[in-house]
C-alpha cells in the first residue's frame, strides 16, 4: 500500500545547515551529510533543502550540499529557496537533486514551470506557495518569503500552475507556521481536493495528532516539518509510530 | 571481475543519482552515449525520466534503439529503470502511435486510482515470481515516481507488483533483462541492495 510521506526541511546557508543543531550524537550537526545519514537511518521519505543564502554570489554553495549529500544518500532530494530560472533548476538537477521548488520566480513568469516541465519532466517541478488567509475558506498567494502580497487565489494560482506543469505543491500556511497549534486543515483540505498532483502540507507542526489531522481530515499526501525534527521534539519515527497506530499507512 | 556498468545517457533525465548510487555500491559506472561503448559493455543500466516519446524519440536521435536491442538480445544482464522500464514494451497510452523497443509484448497505461497522479511516494513490493534482483527485498517499501505503468501480455513476466488502487507492476523480467518501475538509485538501503544483486548477478 502507498504510504504518506514525511520529509523534514533542512535550511541551508554558505554551506552549512543552519537550526539542525539538536541531534547531539552528531560530531558537527551543521553538516548536511551527517544530517542526512541521520534521517536517512530514522526512514524519512525525503529530503528537502532550503536555501536561505542571503547573497546570490554565495547561492553555489547549496549545490555543494546536494552534490555532497546526493553521493551517500540514496532518497528524493528537493532544492528550494533562489531557484529563480530553467539554468537553476538544471544545475540543482545536476548536482543531484531530483526536484527543485520555486515560489517566487513561478509567480513573477509562470511560465518557468512549463519549460522545466518539457525540459525535466513535471515530478522535478515543485510548486511552493505560501498561503494567508483573507477571509472565509479564501487563501493569497504570498511571495518573497512571505513578504509580499500577489493579490492571487491560492486555489486558481495552483490549479493554473498545475496545467502549466507542477507535479507537486508545497503548501505553507503563513497563519499557521510557527504557532505549533497544528496544520491549517481547510486551506490544505482546499488545495488538496482542487488537484490531481500530490500535495505537502507544511507550517503549525507541534503534536503528533496534527500530522494525522493534516493528512486525513486535510487529504495531505505529505508533510514537512523543520523545528520539531531539529530540536527533537519528536523523532521521525516516533510519528510515524503515532500515525501506524491510527491506521495511517508509513514506511518504517 | 569487471566492475563497469554502463549507464545508457540519451538525454533523458537525471543520470547523476543512478551514477552515484552505482558508484555507491563499489561498481564503476560508465555514463556515456556512445554505440561502440554500450556495444561493449558487459553490464547494462537503462535509466529513464519524462514522457515515454519523448525519451523513444531521443533513443532514436541518439542512434541506440539498434545497439540496445541487440545487447538485450545478445544475453548482457540488462537492468531498466522507470522509463527504461516502460521503453522495453511496444507502446505506450502516454504517447500513442510511437513504437517501444518491443523486447516484451504489451502496452503500456495510465494506471487506473482513486488515488493522486502522478504514483509518487514508497510502496511496499509484492513479489510474484522469482527474481534475481529482488530476493532479498520482499515486502520492503521502494520509490515510485510514475502515472503510467506496464500491462505485459505475459504476466509470468512480472516479478513484483504493489498496490496504489490498482494493482500496479513494479518490476518484470526475463532471462537476462530485468526492469524495475520504481527508482532503486532513490530507494535507500533496499534500492542499493538492488543494485548490489544487479552488480552480482551473472544470468
Amino acid at each position: 500500500m502507498h504510504t504518506k510521506r514525511i520529509i523534514p526541511c533542512l535550511d541551508v546557508k554558505n554551506g552549512r545547515v543552519v537550526k539542525g543543531t539538536n541531534f547531539v550524537e552528531l560530531k558537527d550537526a551543521g553538516d548536511p551529510v551527517a544530517l542526512a545519514h541521520q534521517y536517512d537511518v530514522e526512514k524519512a521519505d525525503e529530503l528537502v533543502f532550503l536555501d536561505i543564502t542571503a547573497s546570490v554570489e554565495q547561492r553555489k554553495s547549496v549545490l555543494d550540499v546536494i552534490n555532497r549529500t546526493a553521493g551517500e544518500v540514496f532518497m528524493p532530494l528537493t532544492v528550494g529557496g533562489g531557484i529563480s530560472t530553467v539554468a537553476d533548476v538544471r544545475n540543482a538537477l545536476n548536482a543531484g537533486a531530483d526536484k527543485t521548488s520555486l515560489n517566487t520566480a513561478a509567480v513573477k513568469d509562470p511560465s518557468i514551470l512549463a519549460e522545466g516541465a518539457k525540459l525535466f519532466g513535471s515530478q522535478c517541478m515543485v510548486l511552493a506557495v505560501d498561503a494567508k488567509r483573507c477571509g472565509e475558506n479564501k487563501w493569497e498567494v504570498y511571495i518573497n518569503g512571505g513578504r509580499t502580497p500577489t493579490g492571487k487565489d491560492v486555489v486558481e494560482w495552483i490549479q493554473q500552475a498545475v496545467r502549466l506543469g507542477a507535479g507537486e505543491i508545497l503548501l505553507t500556511s503563513m497563519d499557521a507556521d510557527g504557532t505549533k497549534n497544528g496544520y491549517d486543515i481547510p486551506l490544505t483540505r482546499a488545495v488538496a481536493e482542487a488537484v490531481s498532483v500530490p500535495v505537502i502540507a507544511s507550517g503549525g507542526a507541534g503534536a503528533l495528532e496534527h500530522f494525522y489531522d493534516v493528512l486525513t481530515l486535510g487529504k495531505a499526501d505529505a508533510v514537512l516539518a523543520a523545528s520539531v525534527f531539529h530540536y527533537k521534539e519528536f523523532t521521525i519515527r516516533q510519528v510515524k509510530e503515532y500515525l501506524r497506530s491510527k491506521g495511517v499507512e508509513v514506511r518504517i | 571481475m569487471n566492475k563497469q556498468i554502463v549507464i545508457i545517457d540519451y538525454g533523458s533525465g537525471n543520470l547523476h543519482s543512478v551514477s552515484k548510487a552505482v558508484t555507491a555500491i563499489g561498481a564503476d559506472p560508465l555514463v556515456t552515449s556512445d554505440p561502440q561503448k554500450i556495444a561493449a559493455a558487459s553490464k547494462i543500466i537503462l535509466p529513464g525520466v519524462g514522457a515515454f516519446g519523448d525519451c523513444m524519440h531521443n533513443l532514436q536521435s541518439y542512434h541506440l534503439e539498434e545497439v540496445i536491442v541487440q545487447a538485450l538480445q545478445a544475453g548482457k544482464p540488462f537492468l531498466g529503470i522507470c522509463l527504461g522500464l516502460q521503453l522495453l514494451f511496444e507502446g505506450s497510452e502516454e504517447t500513442p502511435g510511437v513504437a517501444g523497443l518491443g523486447f516484451f509484448k504489451g502496452n503500456i497505461t495510465k494506471i487506473v486510482t482513486p488515488y493522486k497522479i502522478p504514483h509518487m511516494g514508497w510502496n511496499k513490493l509484492e513479489l510474484r515470481a522469482a527474481s534475481p534482483l529482488l530476493s532479498q527485498v520482499s515486502g520492503e517499501y521502494v520509490y515510485f515516481v510514475h502515472s503510467y505503468h506496464a500491462q505485459p501480455l505475459d504476466k509470468g513476466i512480472v516479478t513484483a507488483v504493489c498496490d496504489y488502487g490498482q494493482e500496479v507492476v513494479a518490476s518484470v523480467g526475463r532471462d537476462n533483462v530485468q526492469a524495475v518501475q520504481f527508482h532503486p538509485e532513490k530507494s535507500s538501503s533496499v534500492g542499493l541492495k538492488i543494485l548490489q544483486a544487479f552488480k552480482e548477478w551473472q544470468p
